[in-house]
């Protein structure tokens, strides 16, 4: 099967905010009308849709939205489907896109996601939250997803012996970075510096995460066009080449034993999508990884090789993930800042990564100069990991 | 094809404080909690034993937030523990104060005992799950 490169043509973001005033429906359609108008078409163009969407049924009482959208925006009874991978959702949703439109199914693909998780309270939002741990063998203790992290947290600290106070400023130093980007986002949640003794002084959530080692609840929509290459040059001088992408699975945390504090599923899926694009992670000018809670960066960034194993909290505390810096991570404030609206999520990251390779973020006070080469990396649960590699030729 | 071990006769094992696994006749691997197949090789040739429920913990969280109708339990912690036959399982600590709990912890021995999830509006049936003492 001969595949035919792919890019990403444009793309729409929402505002990422707490309780906001419309349905995901609306949301939805707003980024993707964005996306469409920016990548030059119009909605009769776009023959398939990729959807993005956790909880609709919880937070929305809806289910099947990706059909409502199609019909919303005029894409009038085009195939339309929808994708759950817990936080990875949007990344999935990307990657099946991508290799639709290279296999020459499609030729222009819409793939938007959504999630209005500040409908829930706290409770139901922690509850529906935990549906991404086993129901049998992980919920019925008491799992909750942050306490999934915070126990790879303490599993980390002992495993590499970094004492936890000091691993603990090194994740307060991550929040910090994610916040000091954010506040120069306009779609951010939250746009306000922190500083570490902030960070430290913050409520408990389950032991060692505090308040602002975790990403909020966040209501938001994402969309991007994606096209094959011939097309994409007759819509945009400024295509972005889906050069790489890479997906893997796991079994529930203990079951993860002989792998841990390292997550297996990340080190498979992001060497295929190295391999795919024919780069390693020191060819890589930006990154948007999944920062779902401080330590889940540190994690993150050694297991897709930005550093040795053990170490990874050095990049935070030397400013390496800063711009000019080794690795810039999460320069759109990453989950923590910017928000994290679960379906929306691995979409808003791909368009952050296409503004930055167009260089389209120096108003912003936050573009990389001279960025070619992106990294997406995306979780989902216990997990799910997807990546994606995106380049301008 | 149907489990070796289903959940529901897993729960009900736990709830008499046997936990039960799953033995490879193929590779010799111990898989607990049960599966489809092997934990390591996947096959489908697999004898049910009884595990020992001892072992010593690796990880541990305290939790302040509830998830929603869980509010009476919070504080409470999760640990995961390195059974001494190899696999982890995850549960709760018992046997002391939540809020006192440290990385000391990790490290130390425990058997398991059970405690009984009764179920809310997302999940149909009542499931045992392990919760663990110091030995």
């Amino acid at each position: 099967m001969k595949l035919r490169r792919v890019a990403v043509i444009g793309g729409g973001h929402t505002p990422f905010v707490t309780h906001s005033p419309n349905t995901s429906l609306e949301l939805l359609a707003e980024a993707s009308m964005d996306a469409i108008v920016n990548s030059n078409i119009s909605p009769k163009d776009i023959q398939a849709i990729n959807c993005g969407n956790v909880l609709g049924d919880f937070t929305d009482g809806q289910g099947m939205i990706q059909s409502y959208l199609a019909n919303d925006i005029g894409c009038n009874n085009v195939p339309a489907t929808r994708f759950e991978g817990a936080c990875a959702t949007g990344t999935i949703a990307v990657r099946d896109a991508a290799m639709l439109v290279a296999a020459g199914v499609y030729d222009i693909m819409l793939v938007c996601g959504v999630e209005k998780a500040t409908a829930m309270d706290t409770a139901l939002a922690t509850r529906t939250f935990a549906m991404f741990s086993d129901s049998r063998y992980e919920n019925p203790a008491g799992f909750t997803f942050p306490a999934v992290f915070a126990m790879l947290c303490h599993l980390y600290s002992s495993h590499y012996d970094i004492p936890l106070e000091k691993l603990k400023e090194q994740m307060a130093q991550v929040s910090v970075q994610s916040h000091f980007y954010g506040a120069k986002n306009p779609n951010a949640q939250f746009q306000k510096e922190l500083t570490t003794e902030k960070v430290l002084a913050g409520p408990m959530v389950t032991t060692p995460l505090q308040l602002m080692d975790c990403c909020p609840f966040t209501d938001g929509a994402a969309a991007v066009v994606i096209a094959s290459e011939d097309v994409a040059k007759k819509l945009t001088d400024k295509p972005v080449y889906i050069a790489g992408t890479g997906q893997a699975s796991s079994g529930h945390l203990a079951s993860q034993y002989k792998y841990l504090p390292r997550i297996r599923a990340r080190e498979i899926s992001v060497k295929q999508a190295y391999k795919m694009a024919g780069i390693g992670p020191e060819d890589v000018d930006i990154c948007e990884l999944h920062d779902c809670f401080s330590i889940a960066s540190i994690i993150a960034a050694e297991s897709l090789g930005f550093a040795e194993f053990g170490t990874a909290g050095q990049l935070w505390e030397k400013g390496d993930t800063r711009i000019g810096g080794k690795i810039p991570i999460n320069i759109s404030g990453g989950l923590k800042s910017k928000g994290h609206p679960l379906g929306a999520t691995g979409i808003s990251q791909v368009y952050e990564v296409t503004k930055q390779l167009r260089g389209e973020l120096t108003d912003q006070g936050r573009q990389v100069d001279g960025a070619k080469v992106g990294l997406v990396d995306t979780l989902g649960g216990d997990g799910i990991i997807v990546n994606l590699v995106l380049k301008r030729d | 094809m149907k489990y070796k071990i289903d959940f529901r006769t897993y729960s009900n094992a736990l709830k008499k404080n046997q936990l039960l696994g799953l033995k490879c006749s193929s590779c010799g691997c111990i898989t607990c909690p049960p599966k489809m197949v092997c934990q390591e090789c996947a096959s489908t040739e697999q004898e049910i034993i009884e595990l020992s429920g001892q072992g010593k913990i690796t990880t541990f969280t305290t939790t302040y937030v509830a998830s929603l109708g869980r509010e009476a339990e919070v504080p409470y912690t999760l640990v995961m523990v390195a059974l001494d036959e190899g696999p982890w399982i995850s549960g709760n600590l018992i046997d002391m104060d939540p809020a006192k709990i440290t990385m000391d912890v990790i490290g130390r021995r425990v058997t398991m005992g059970h405690k009984v999830f009764h179920g809310d509006l997302y999940s149909s049936d009542e499931a045992a799950y392990p919760v663990f003492s110091f030995s």
